[in-house]
Parts: C-alpha cells; sequence; structure tokens
C-alpha cells in the first residue's frame, strides 16, 4: 500500500508530502508460523535519543488491545489521533505486512529507528522485538525479531 | 404481531444461532475443566513471594499474569530463551509452554465471528441482538399462551412440539437472555461504542536507586496472589523504570527500588462492568454460572428444530389464497376468524368464488382490521366460535380495533360452529351485533353453518349472490383428511337390556398382504381422538380413544345413537371389517405429568379415554375413578378390567353410579357430592381432574364439583386455566 499521510507529517514531520525531498520506503514484515490469532503489529520511529517521533502504522484495529504493544503504548501514549488514519487488520500467523510510505529525505542516515511492538491473544508481548535504523546501509537487509517477526525488512 | 415477530425471524437466523449458541455451550465447559485442572492459588502466598520465585528461575520474567482461565503465567526473555510458561502457584516453579489449544481457539473464533474477522464479529453481534428479541419475544408468548406472566410457571401441554419448545424455552430464557446481553456489552466494546478507558498512566518519577529483590518489595509483599491480575517488571536497561501491579481495583505503580506505591489508578466504573460483564459472559472465575449458560445455549438447536416444525405446521394449516389483492384496491374484503385454520378453507372457497365473479378480492385474518378494509365498499365476515362463546385464535383482537376505526362498509357474517354447543356461534354473532351498531348496512342477515356443512354454506352462497346481483356457486370441498385403513379386531357389546347399546370396538392395522406382518398403528396416546369416515359420507366423526398406540390396539367405545349415520354403522361392523380412520391429536386432554392424583369423571361411553389412561398407569399414581352408567348388570363398561387394574394397583378407587338399578339408583355426580370431604383433600394435594361424557353429565359434574373445591379458595375456572380441571365433552 502506498501512504502519503499528511496528519502524521505535520505532527511528527515523518512523512514528505512534497516528493521531491522524500524517498519512498518500503518496510515489510513478515511473521513467523506461530499458529495463533492474528497478531497486533505497530511500527513507530525514535530518533537518535531514542524520544518518539511517530508512528508509521498500526496493524490491529481495537484500541482495548493496544495497550499490550507496551513500548509503543509508553512512547506515543497510547492516543488515538497518533494512529488516526493508519490502521489495519491484524497480521495472521505466516503472513506478511507490507508498507510504502514517502520518507522525508531528512529522516534518512540521521540516527532515527524504526521500531516493532507485537502481540497476540494468549501469546507473547514483544516490545520492540525489533529495532532497526533507518540507514541507506541498512537498505533491503533482513533482520529478525525476538518475538513473532521471522524477517524485517526496509528498503528505499 | 408478536408470533410474526418470533416466528419467522426465528426459523431464518435459528442456523446461525445454533452455532453461535453451540460453541457457546462448548466453550461453557471450559471454565469447570480449568478450574478442574489448575492447581490452587494458596491463600497465603502474596504476589511478592511468587514473583521471587519465578526471578530466581528466570531473571529475563517480563510479565505475570493470572489468567481468566485461572492459570498463572510468565513471560520471560532471556539469552536464548523466550517464551511463556505456566507457573505452578504454589512452588512458583515452571510447568511447561502455556497454549492455548488449537481446538479451544477455533471454537472461540467461530463462536465470536464465524471465522470471518470484523464483519463476522458484527454478524454474531447481531446474532446476540436476535437472541435477546427472541427469548423476550417467546416470554411474552409463552405467557400469553399459558394465562399471563403470573402463569408463567405453569406446566406447557399442547402436542410433543409444543411442549419441548415451550418448557425448553422457558428453562433456558434466562441464561439466553444473559449471554445474549452480554455479548452484546462486548461486541459494543468491540467496535469502540463503548467509551475507551485511556491507557495513559499517571506521570511519577522513580527514585532511581538500585533494584531491590522483588521479594521484598511492600506494595508487593501486601497483595495476595490471588488477587493478582498481571505483574509487568521493569525494563533492567532502563533505571527510571518501574513495576505496574494490576488487580481488580486498579493499577499501581511501584518503584523497584523502594517497594513505595508511586501511583494508584483505580479501576473505573466501566472496568468493573467490563469485567463483570466479562465474568457473566465467559463464566470464567464463575464456573456453575458457565455450565447454567452452557445448557442454555445447548437448548438452542432443539428450541430451533421445534420452532420449525410449529411454523411449518401453522403454516401448512392456513391455505393459500390465490389472487388476494390489496386490501386498498379491493371492492370485496374478507375477514377470517378461526381457531383450528378449517374456516380459511371456506374463505378461499368464497374468495375464488367473487375472484370469478369479477370481484376484487382481498381476504386477511379478522386480527389484521384495519381502515383499509373498512374502506372496501363490502365486507364479509366468516367467524367462528372457539370454546364458550369466545373470539377464535385468529379474531381475538378483532372487537376492540374494529371499535377504534372508522368506516362503514355493507356487510354480511358467516358464523361457523356446531349446534350441539350451548353457545352455537356466540362470537358471529356479537361481530354481526358490533357491525350492525355501527351502522353498516346489512348484504344478507346473519347465518350459521352447523359443523362445517357445505350445504349451508352454498345456500349462504345463493343468498350473497342474489344480493350481489350474479350467481354466486359455493362448491366447498373440505380438504380430505389423509385416512388410513383399520381392522376390526374385537367387539363387545353392552346396555342393550337398559336401550343404550354401547360398544367397545378395537382394531388392528391390516396386515402386510405379502408378508403376513402385522402392520403398524400410527402413533396416539389414550383421550386422543380418531377420526372416522363413514362410508359415502365426507364428514368424520370423532371418537376419544381408550388405548395408546404402545397397547398394540386402537379401541374406542361407541354409544349407537338413533339415526347416527357413523354409530350405526360402526355396530353393525363385524371383526375383519375395515374402515377409513385418522389420528388428531388431542393434547389438552390428557393427565398432567408428576405424581399428583388423578380424578378421572365419566358416564356411559366416555369412559374410554379414562380406561385408557388407567391402563397406562404402570406407575401406580394414584388414580380415583368415578363413572357412572344405566344398570350394573348390563352397561358396567370394562367391568373386569377395571378389577384387575385395582388389583395391580393401576386404579386406587372406583366408585360407580348407575341410574337405572332398582337398589340405590344414582347418577356420576350424586358419588361426587357424597365424596365431597374425599375429593377436597385430593385437589388441596394438588389432583388434576379429568371429565369425559356428554354434555348434561359434565354439566352436572360440574354443579357438584364447585361446593367441593370452593372451601379451598378456589373455581372450576381457575383449575380450568391451569390445566387441572380438563373436559373432554360431547
Amino acid at each position: 500500500m502506498k501512504l502519503v499521510l499528511p496528519a502524521v507529517a505535520a505532527t511528527a514531520t515523518l512523512l514528505s508530502p512534497v516528493l521531491a525531498e522524500a524517498r519512498q520506503v518500503t518496510f515489510e514484515t513478515t511473521l513467523k508460523n506461530y499458529g495463533g490469532n492474528g497478531a497486533y503489529v505497530v511500527l513507530y520511529v525514535t530518533d537518535a535519543s531514542g524520544a518518539y517521533k511517530g508512528t508509521l502504522w498500526m496493524a490491529g484495529g481495537k484500541a482495548k488491545y493496544h495497550r499490550h504493544l507496551s513500548d509503543w503504548q509508553r512512547a506515543s501514549g497510547g492516543r488515538a489521533t497518533e494512529i488516526d488514519g493508519i490502521t489495519g487488520a491484524s497480521v495472521g500467523s505466516g503472513k506478511t505486512l507490507k508498507i510504502t510510505l514517502d520518507l522525508a529525505d531528512a529522516m534518512i542516515d540521521a540516527g532515527y529507528k524504526v521500531h516493532v511492538d507485537t502481540a497476540v491473544e494468549d501469546g507473547m508481548d514483544n516490545p520492540s522485538e525489533v529495532v532497526a535504523p533507518l540507514a541507506a546501509s541498512a537498505s533491503g537487509k533482513p533482520v529478525a525479531g525476538r518475538g513473532y517477526v521471522k524477517s524485517f525488512t526496509v528498503t528505499f | 404481531m408478536l408470533r410474526r415477530l418470533h416466528g419467522l425471524p426465528g426459523i431464518v437466523l435459528a442456523l446461525a444461532l445454533t452455532v453461535t449458541a453451540v460453541t457457546g455451550a462448548v466453550l461453557s465447559v471450559q471454565p469447570a475443566l480449568d478450574r478442574a485442572a489448575a492447581p490452587a492459588i494458596p491463600a497465603a502466598t502474596s504476589v511478592a513471594d511468587l514473583a521471587a520465585q519465578v526471578a530466581a528461575r528466570h531473571p529475563g520474567v517480563s510479565v505475570i499474569r493470572l489468567r481468566a482461565d485461572g492459570s498463572l503465567t510468565a513471560a520471560f526473555d532471556e539469552d536464548g530463551a523466550r517464551g511463556v510458561e505456566q507457573i505452578d502457584p504454589a512452588t512458583g516453579a515452571g510447568l511447561g509452554p502455556y497454549a492455548v489449544s488449537e481446538t479451544t481457539r477455533f471454537i472461540t473464533n467461530l463462536h465470536r465471528s464465524f471465522l470471518s474477522g470484523d464483519a463476522g464479529r458484527a454478524a454474531a453481534a447481531i446474532g446476540a441482538l436476535a437472541m435477546l428479541g427472541l427469548s423476550v419475544s417467546g416470554v411474552a408468548l409463552l405467557a400469553r399462551r399459558l394465562g399471563g406472566a403470573g402463569a408463567l410457571l405453569r406446566p406447557v401441554r399442547g402436542t410433543p412440539a409444543q411442549r419441548w419448545h415451550g418448557e425448553l424455552g422457558r428453562l433456558a430464557a434466562l441464561g439466553l437472555l444473559l449471554s445474549s446481553l452480554t455479548g452484546l456489552w462486548m461486541s459494543a466494546g468491540t467496535f469502540g461504542l463503548l467509551p475507551e478507558a485511556q491507557g495513559t498512566s499517571p506521570a511519577v518519577t522513580a527514585s532511581g536507586g538500585a533494584p531491590a529483590p522483588v521479594g521484598t518489595l511492600a506494595t508487593l509483599k501486601a497483595v495476595k496472589l490471588q488477587d493478582l491480575r498481571e505483574l509487568s517488571f521493569p525494563d533492567p536497561a532502563d533505571p527510571a523504570d518501574v513495576f505496574t501491579l494490576a488487580t481488580a481495583e486498579g493499577e499501581r505503580v511501584v518503584d523497584a527500588a523502594t517497594g513505595a506505591t508511586l501511583a494508584l489508578k483505580p479501576a473505573t466504573a466501566l472496568e468493573r462492568v467490563n469485567d463483570l460483564v466479562r465474568m457473566l459472559h465467559t463464566g470464567r472465575r464463575a464456573w456453575v454460572l458457565g455450565l447454567f449458560l452452557g445448557l442454555a445455549s445447548a437448548a438452542v438447536p432443539v428450541l430451533g428444530g421445534t420452532g420449525l416444525v410449529l411454523w411449518l405446521r401453522r403454516r401448512a394449516a392456513r391455505p393459500r389464497i390465490a389472487a388476494n389483492v390489496p386490501a386498498r384496491s379491493a371492492d370485496t374484503v374478507i375477514l377470517v376468524g378461526s381457531e383450528g385454520n378449517s374456516t380459511w378453507g371456506f374463505a378461499g372457497t368464497l374468495h375464488a368464488a367473487l375472484t370469478a365473479a369479477g370481484h376484487k378480492v382481498h381476504t386477511a385474518a379478522m386480527n389484521d382490521v384495519s381502515s383499509a378494509h373498512l374502506a372496501a365498499p363490502r365486507l364479509l365476515v366468516l367467524a367462528a366460535t372457539y370454546g364458550e362463546g369466545a373470539a377464535p385464535q385468529s379474531a381475538r383482537h378483532f372487537l376492540a380495533r374494529l371499535a377504534r376505526l372508522p368506516g362503514r362498509p355493507a356487510v354480511a357474517v358467516l358464523g361457523f360452529g356446531d349446534r350441539s354447543f350451548p353457545h352455537f356461534c356466540r362470537f358471529a354473532r356479537a361481530v354481526a351485533d358490533a357491525l350492525d351498531a355501527r351502522g353498516c348496512p346489512q348484504i344478507v342477515p346473519m347465518k350459521r353453518v352447523d359443523r362445517r356443512s357445505a350445504q349451508e354454506f352454498a345456500q349462504w352462497g345463493r343468498d350473497l349472490g342474489a344480493a350481489l346481483g350474479h350467481d354466486l356457486v359455493l362448491a366447498y370441498m373440505a380438504e380430505p383428511p389423509k385416512t388410513m385403513p383399520l381392522v376390526l379386531a374385537g367387539r363387545e357389546l353392552y346396555g342393550e337390556a337398559v336401550g343404550a347399546p354401547v360398544a367397545i370396538l378395537r382394531f388392528q392395522a391390516p396386515s402386510d398382504p405379502r408378508t403376513g406382518a402385522p402392520g403398524r398403528l400410527p402413533a396416539f396416546e389414550a383421550g386422543d381422538l380418531v377420526g372416522i369416515l363413514p362410508p359415502g359420507d365426507v364428514m368424520p366423526r370423532f371418537y376419544s380413544l381408550g388405548s395408546s398406540a404402545r397397547d398394540g390396539i386402537l379401541e374406542i367405545c361407541v354409544r349407537l345413537r338413533e339415526g347416527g349415520l357413523c354409530s350405526s354403522f360402526l355396530h353393525a361392523l363385524q371383526p375383519g371389517a375395515t374402515i377409513d380412520a385418522f389420528i388428531r391429536e388431542n393434547p389438552a386432554f390428557r393427565p398432567a405429568k408428576g405424581r399428583a392424583p388423578l380424578i378421572l369423571i365419566g358416564a356411559g361411553a366416555g369412559i374410554g379415554p379414562l380406561a385408557g389412561f388407567v391402563r397406562a398407569n404402570a406407575a401406580g399414581r394414584p388414580v380415583h375413578l368415578y363413572w357412572g352408567g344405566r344398570s350394573a348388570a348390563s352397561d358396567f363398561l370394562y367391568e373386569h378390567e377395571l378389577a384387575q387394574h385395582l388389583a395391580e394397583r393401576r386404579l386406587t378407587t372406583l366408585r360407580t353410579a348407575f341410574s337405572r338399578d332398582p337398589d340405590g339408583s344414582a347418577y356420576v355426580q350424586d358419588r361426587i357430592a357424597a365424596d365431597a370431604p374425599r375429593l377436597r383433600e385430593l385437589v388441596r394435594q394438588g389432583a388434576q381432574i379429568l371429565v369425559c361424557g356428554g354434555r348434561d353429565m359434565a354439566e352436572a359434574v360440574t354443579r357438584a364439583l364447585e361446593p367441593v373445591v370452593r372451601p379451598l379458595g378456589l373455581d372450576l375456572p381457575t383449575l380450568k386455566s391451569s390445566g387441572r380441571y380438563v373436559e373432554d365433552v360431547y
């Protein structure tokens, strides 16, 4: 899916509405065959000092379960405005979540990191199970998560 | 209206509701199993004790949860090992990885969402709403049927499908109401329709000191393990991080160094309600309730099945009216008041004949009367009468509605009834009077049709046609009932000497012509009716059955009536001869279940079903038979069989009265009056009274019984309405 999201861009300056200064970035999250109900997966960005900058995508629509994405919850405050318009269905066992966004050039190679929190009903909560740098050198190189994420790839 | 709301939607939704209910019933057993399987939590153990034991084995423990299913789990993340482990609450030892079984997960998802995500969840929510509606309307219908809300606990009478539907529905209603209401609440939460408690915790500042051993933290020591919901451990990499401890009361933030409570966020009223609703719906932490809800849910498929049977039966009984034009464009409206739907057959014939004569005809039930019906130029009312002159089922609200509606169409009223009853066509009379009183001109005067007479109906048609200025031929053909042949196997004749011949006739199903194997009788109980078609006649005559199908014979008592077509035919019948017959259920005339005494009262041939009830009383329930004949020497029906039943205790007492015996002639009502104290005691014990016989006898019995029950603060109408006084009178 292709996303250009002014609301998020305005609050977190993550996404650029002006394509000339932006790059298309693809985030691909493939889950393990853990064999349970669909996983809640959230992708969000912190800066070099570890401070929360904004959310890229929330997979899993029921707000009452968002507290299980505990790092995201703590960092973002869990406010509905943080994920307004960037929420989709939860991700099934063994399935892949692929999102494509236009990211401001200034975000890349500037110490920003992408975090992935996951949680499954009656299973584990995995805060920040993936923390990957937004760096050109890391483009296309899959990393494994500690929980349900089999591989996570950022491609510029 | 209520019935329409209950019936068709119930049928349509039955399959989906069955899936939800059956999966719910399966899941309902889980809390009881979990309770049996989960190790008990020692009352003295604190959260701190357990946390210390777990932390000793798993330095990387992140969360300890006491789950709703009763299992205690710990999530941990150490070098190379992560997972969720089940914990023994007594020792803190690991009991292996925690996982919900694939089957439970599948059934849960089927229950919640038909395995179809949010669309399925919405469907399940609609199902819960439907279940709520069906429970409420079902209870209302049952209350109406049993005679008001106060009568809801009375026994349900009727056909087996009606009894099952009513009795099971009544048992399940409370559980289904609870399940559907709580299910709706949870659905509302899932779809964000309830205000969401904001997840922000109050800002706190940790002391930042070196973390103390978890077993020493004061707040954790103060909370019992059995009250725990969730304990999350601080991130070891973050010295400013804290413990959060969730219980039913709320969430505490606990300093990792001092063990002090830094903040307490009490559970909101909404959270507490959510907890309660979840417990009431799942039965978790309330396993007995869970099993009760499961039983109620398990009744849903049976309710669906019996409901379908009832609905189909009611539908099949009402004939389809061909070419029914809308009420607003009709020049002639036919309104039908029918109890057993037979009047609809006449209405169908009338409708077709009028349509053929060029009229635009609309036919509807009398209960559905509206201003559109009364705006038509002509209104024809076909009304049966129920019981002692009451309105039949499809006309119960007619007079009340009529009074509120405008319109003065020209009317003709035709009543259907039985001349042998004292209130022949009383309801039709009342309708005709009401229409007359509001000034409706008469097309033809009100006429009454005796026992569905096709001839009288045709005559009325000719009169109506003459008034309308054209021929109107009403050729009503009663739907011929499906008959089966029965062979007379034996006959006993009584009472000839006293001028009242009564025959006990025993029939069998004809044996197979090829194999010679004995045939099978249809299902029937003593007290049901057999309809017999005399040769060359289309009107069946009904006789009460004195045996049940289990006895292997079909037995009736037939009094010979002078000039009686059917009784003459039956009395002349020789063994081996065949008749055409069919069974009609008569569930209203049957002994109530249970051990309460029965008082059976009859005269003459009315002893037939009563003898059948006695014969079926293998359990030895107290049964007292009062019977009147003419002469002990001539018409003492079943004399020897009753003596044997007395010896075998199927019959407790027998009181006979003979009206023509020289020494002490008496009637059955005299015996009742003489036994008043004894009968009163039996009624006080909850006895049911069943009366079978002629109308005069029944009236005399009523008069004799009134003073018997009055000192108990009872009267016969009350006993009648609760099914404790039932009659089969002819």
